[in-house]
């Protein structure tokens, strides 16, 4: 590898469900440390997209690249198994419904994969566990479960969860739209955090005021292409596109 | 109604009590063994054992427990498959059971959200992992009810095998009302003695599914 090597390379994503083409012949590439957004309207693929990068919807066509090493890899069961799983532990995900363990209570949640993958002693997890949600502001609720937190704080724990495998990538769909909107500033907070301390993420969202204060570069997306690129206040400002203009138009009256 | 021969008669139904029981034991654990193998098989990835297991539940399930039953103990010798009847009714009635538990087992893994084993395979855990430590733990708190009242209905199914001379409590009724001559007392004695095992054991799963279910 070398420094020309891209961080994140997308080649060529295609996606389709039998007829219907839901990515189309996407290429993008991310540098180390580069914060993405990715808007547009719902259907237009960007979660599709997001869910590529870690093979959790797989494409049906291009190649997905993290430091050159390609993640999509086409190989026999027990090889793809082993391949994918050595990958994952490598991008953290948060989803839009948090998707933390009901049965096991935060600190387990942060502990398991680490504990199970690195083989890591109980000590050493719990340390990890303080650290992590020292980080997102939830150390004071480690023994709690689940249920007994709001949507934010189960984001926060979420993300440390994540965190805890120490991801060189970090994907975000939709964190923030399941949130009551008193809870999703805690979130974005959180995300500001790892922003400063130079995480790579792509950031699937809603949230164009956030898209414009965090990210680096801002993809607008629609019906299944990039229709448009570039820093923020480029695409919120001053986009070429007639597209993004009315997606901006229409999303922006809609949230007023 | 003759209550002084039901207190005489009585000490007998309890040692057929305890014949029903063991039946009720021995064919749960049968049908529980059953039933993780005939979900694992429904679950699998791979035609054929999802065919054999859906065929092992729609046999099971679409034909009396009775003929299951026949089949094995009359029907077997001649295949060589030499039972006595109270093995015969054990692993009649536990396979039997094991068809209804495969389908309850099935049904609580299935039911657990996909998200959760997103979250789980995005961590890097394995398919394998990923059942073991996420959806298991919580199918298991899913199933302990359901599971109850496949076993409610197995106590009860033991009945059955007093049609092959085991002798438990309803053959022992049976045996008891050829000399008595009072149908009547010696069922009551029978129905009582069901509803006393029958209450502990969903006493039982009461308090695992208490002791389990998620805050």
């Amino acid at each position: 590898m070398t420094d020309q090597t891209p961080f994140v390379e997308i080649r060529h994503a295609q996606k389709s469900y039998g007829d219907l083409e839901v990515l189309k012949d996407i290429s993008l590439t991310v540098q180390r440390g580069e914060i993405v957004a990715i808007i547009g309207p719902s259907g237009s693929g960007k979660s599709t997209l997001l869910r590529a990068i870690n093979d959790l919807d797989p494409l049906t066509g291009g190649e997905i690249l993290l430091e050159g090493v390609q993640v999509n890899k086409t190989l026999p069961h027990r090889q793809y198994e082993k391949h994918i799983n050595a990958m994952r532990q490598q991008i953290g995900m948060v989803f839009q419904h948090f998707n933390l363990f009901p049965h096991l209570n935060v600190r387990d949640n942060v502990t398991m994969a680490p504990k199970l993958l690195k083989g890591i002693s109980s000590k050493e997890a719990d340390k990890l566990a303080e650290e992590q949600l020292n980080h997102v502001g939830m150390l004071e609720r480690i023994d709690y479960y689940p249920s007994q937190l709001s949507g934010g704080q189960k984001q926060r724990v979420a993300i440390a969860r994540a965190l805890a495998m120490q991801p060189k990538l970090m994907l975000f769909d939709e964190a923030t739209s399941a949130l009551d909107p008193e809870l999703v500033e805690e979130v974005n907070l959180v995300m500001k955090k790892l922003a400063e301390e130079h995480m790579t993420m792509i950031i699937v969202t809603h949230e164009m005021d956030f898209a414009a204060s965090v990210c680096d570069r801002v993809l607008f997306m629609d019906q299944g292409v990039v229709v448009e690129e570039g820093p923020p206040e480029k695409i919120f400002k001053n986009p070429d596109m007639d597209r993004t203009k009315e997606f901006l138009r229409k999303h922006l009256a809609g949230s007023k | 109604m003759d209550i002084d021969l039901m207190l005489r008669v009585y000490p007998y139904f309890l040692e057929a009590a305890w014949v029903t029981i063991q039946l009720s034991v021995l064919t749960i654990v049968l049908g529980l063994i059953c039933g993780m193998i005939g979900a694992a098989g429904r679950l699998s990835r791979f035609a054929i054992l999802r065919f054999l297991a859906a065929a092992y539940v729609s046999f099971f399930r679409g034909t009396p427990a009775l003929i299951q039953i026949f089949l094995l103990y009359f029907g077997g010798p001649q295949v060589g498959i030499q039972l006595d009847a109270f093995e015969a009714g054990v692993i009649g009635l536990g396979v039997n059971i094991g068809a209804y538990m495969t389908e309850t087992m099935r049904g609580a893994i299935i039911s657990i959200d996909k998200g959760q084993i997103e979250a789980s395979r995005t961590l890097g855990l394995s398919k394998f992992e990923t059942f073991r430590k996420v959806t298991l733990p919580q199918a298991l708190r899913l199933m302990i009810r359901p599971l109850g009242v496949n076993i409610n209905a197995q106590i009860k199914g033991t009945a059955l095998v007093a049609a092959i001379s085991v002798v438990e409590l309803t053959y022992t009724a049976q045996r008891y009302i050829g000399s008595t001559y009072k149908p009547f007392e010696m069922f009551l004695i029978a129905g009582i003695l069901y509803l006393i095992i029958i209450t502990a054991s969903g006493k039982v799963i009461s308090y695992l599914d208490r002791r389990v279910r998620l805050q």
